[in-house]
């Protein structure tokens, strides 16, 4: 008989057994759901399955009495916008310093103690300082975002760039190159796959400190609509909220993904 | 064992999102939070007051401190803690409209210029109009905005609400991107005292509508009186002690000011901008008031007007709130109720 380790589910199991723990997940809130609905039918906490279908209804599908807006449209676009430039921003930071601190020493020297301090800062302690410097309006969640996720991006591409095969640029200079050849011929094209892999990573970051900006001062945002409806225990609005939160933080990092096997499919040949 | 373990932590997850029994019982547990209404029950709790009150009537009481507000309450909606300190407002739109039929137990206080609008550069209300306002959405601060917003013959139409969180308010004013809020004590106060800060409307002029109970579980309530009883008792004997100059009171003061990050004097301070009822007699008369149905009736419109009754709410009155005076909105849905029975025993000294 085969050992445990060697055994492998065929395609079907695995599709079986990766579902399972949802379905169980879902009967378990369904029994919850159902007792506690038994006992108090306006019961906010744990919504009955077509409870939260009505509330979808009314949040995507119906513009809103008091404003005529499609609430949920308004809110993932302000949520998308947001988290779109906050995370490019950084990206675009990310990129030219990593590179930077990593292909030239006297560079790396000055910057990189001060990007390795400022990483470690947790931005929500510093909140009143941020406030005071960007203001309470966009630009401040944009900011949190950038704050938040920056420092780490451009520690992970410095690493990156300091991982480049010290044969190839020992090759360019052979052939001629100069320090801004060497830059932008050699370590960019090797960073850019890389760079897409570590946004990947920073988005879940990136939408912790979207969620948390939209929490303290907003009048619209997929966070902001949470924490005003959190305000009467509307789980039947959170939590498909949640769900779509999911899915889009989902559908970003399946594109990213993409694009990178569009663009760098060397990149995951060799890797 | 391990297995045991693997198995109970499922079962205990999914137990503790079923719904909790109101028997008769002998073990309570009551939440509160930081505000200046609330701070007696935390010396309450500390000098032994209320556990002296619980072993008269042979019962246990637990008061928990919890220090996020609305959690507090969503806690006591969802049938963690048998009784939870609110205000009138979030008692009507959270417990009683997530359909948890709730008691006033005891009207302890109401705001009397602890709440207020705060704008910079400017000293009348009128100017706010265009303006973004940075207030706690849905909170007793939005409904004294639309208060304040009457007497000057505005509406919610003419500014822009921002929904900010409270403990960001205080540095959000310092901000330049920001110029009115709206707040309660002791952020109000700390807000005051930036410059060009004015306070332009406050409770003060809407007396006895912003108000501060313990709520408790109807159902509870009636299969356990002895709960209330303990409660009340144990409230009026805090507020006698607190109540006056004498060394004992100042010291209680001194301790509640201590709890909630400040000192007696900043404590007392806090205090002369809210009603409190110190003896029974006042609370008694004040549930028993038409003024009383009146502000329900105000704050239940309020409500209905900002989607807080629920979606699916077809009128203001779709909930009844039931006062001494009256029953406010549908008697068939009863689920908010202000009760002077337990307030009136302990002003009779029958407790």
């Amino acid at each position: 008989m085969k050992k445990f380790i060697n055994r492998h589910p065929n395609q079907y199991g695995r599709w079986v057994l990766g579902i399972l723990p949802f379905v169980l997940l879902l009967i378990l809130y369904v029994a919850a759901s159902n007792a506690r609905l038994a006992e108090n039918p306006n019961d906010p906490l744990l919504p009955s399955l077509m409870q939260m279908g009505d509330a979808i209804q009314r949040m995507a599908f119906e513009p809103s009495k008091r404003t005529g807006e499609y609430l949920m449209l308004q809110d993932t676009l302000a949520s998308l916008q947001r988290i779109g430039i906050g995370v490019g921003v950084s990206a675009l930071i990310g990129l030219i310093f990593g590179i930077a601190n990593g292909a030239i020493p006297y560079i790396r020297a000055t910057l990189s103690p001060l990007i390795v301090g400022v990483s470690l800062v947790p931005p929500m302690a510093i909140l009143p300082i941020l406030f005071i410097i960007f203001g309470l309006e966009e630009l401040a969640k944009v900011m949190l975002i950038i704050v938040g996720i920056t420092p780490f991006l451009i520690r992970d591409l410095q690493q990156r760039t300091l991982e480049i095969p010290e044969e190839q640029i020992i090759k360019m200079q052979t052939l001629g190159a100069n320090t801004w050849q060497i830059v932008t011929r050699l370590a960019l094209p090797q960073i850019m796959p890389r760079l897409l892999a570590t946004t990947r990573l920073a988005l879940g970051t990136a939408w912790i400190f979207l969620i948390a900006a939209e929490a303290i001062a907003a009048t619209e945002g997929l966070g902001y609509r949470i924490f005003l409806v959190r305000r009467y225990l509307s789980m039947d609005v959170i939590l498909p909220y949640v769900m779509w939160i999911t899915l889009l933080a989902l559908m970003i990092d399946f594109l990213l993904a993409r694009i990178s096997r569009w663009r760098y499919p060397w990149f995951h040949a060799s890797s | 064992m391990l297995l045991k373990k693997r198995t109970l932590i499922p079962l205990l997850l999914a137990g503790a999102m079923l719904p909790g029994t109101a028997l008769a019982k002998d073990e309570f547990s009551v939440c509160w939070s930081i505000y200046v209404g609330w701070m007696p029950w935390d010396y309450g709790d500390a000098e032994g007051i209320v556990d002296k009150w619980a072993d008269k009537y042979d019962i246990e009481i637990d008061v928990v401190q919890i220090n996020n507000y609305i959690e507090s309450i969503n806690q006591y909606t969802s049938g963690r803690f048998d009784g939870c300190t609110m205000t009138n407002m979030d008692a009507l739109t959270i417990p009683a409209s997530g359909g948890v039929d709730s008691t006033a137990l005891i009207v302890g206080d109401f705001s009397n210029g602890n709440d207020g609008v705060v704008m910079k550069d400017e000293d009348e209300l009128a100017e706010i109009e265009g303006n973004r306002v940075n207030l706690v959405e849905l909170s007793v601060s939005h409904y004294l905005l639309a208060r304040g917003l009457e007497t000057v013959g505005l509406t919610e139409r003419d500014i822009t609400v921002v929904n900010t969180s409270d403990s960001d308010l205080v540095s959000a004013f310092a901000s330049s991107d920001v110029d009115t809020v709206v707040t309660w004590n002791p952020l109000l106060s700390s807000v005051l005292e930036q410059p060009n800060a004015n306070l332009v409307f406050d409770s003060s002029q809407i007396p006895g509508e912003i108000i501060d109970l313990m709520v408790v579980n109807t159902e509870t309530l009636e299969q356990n009186p002895k709960f209330g009883k303990a409660l009340t008792g144990a409230w009026y004997e805090i507020m006698a002690t607190m109540n006056g100059s004498d060394d004992p009171a100042k010291e209680a003061r001194a301790h509640m000011g201590d709890a909630a990050g400040t000192d007696r004097e900043g404590y007392e301070s806090q205090l002369a901008n809210t009603r409190m009822f110190y003896e029974a007699s006042e609370a008694v008369e004040f549930t028993r008031s038409d003024k009383l149905l009146d502000t329900m009736q105000r704050v239940a419109e309020f409500s209905f007007k900002h989607g807080l009754l629920g979606e699916g709410a077809p009128r203001p009155d779709v909930i009844g709130i039931e006062t001494p005076a009256g029953t406010y909105g549908n008697e068939q849905n009863v689920n908010l109720r202000f009760t002077s029975e337990f307030m009136q025993q302990a002003a009779d000294g029958e407790l």
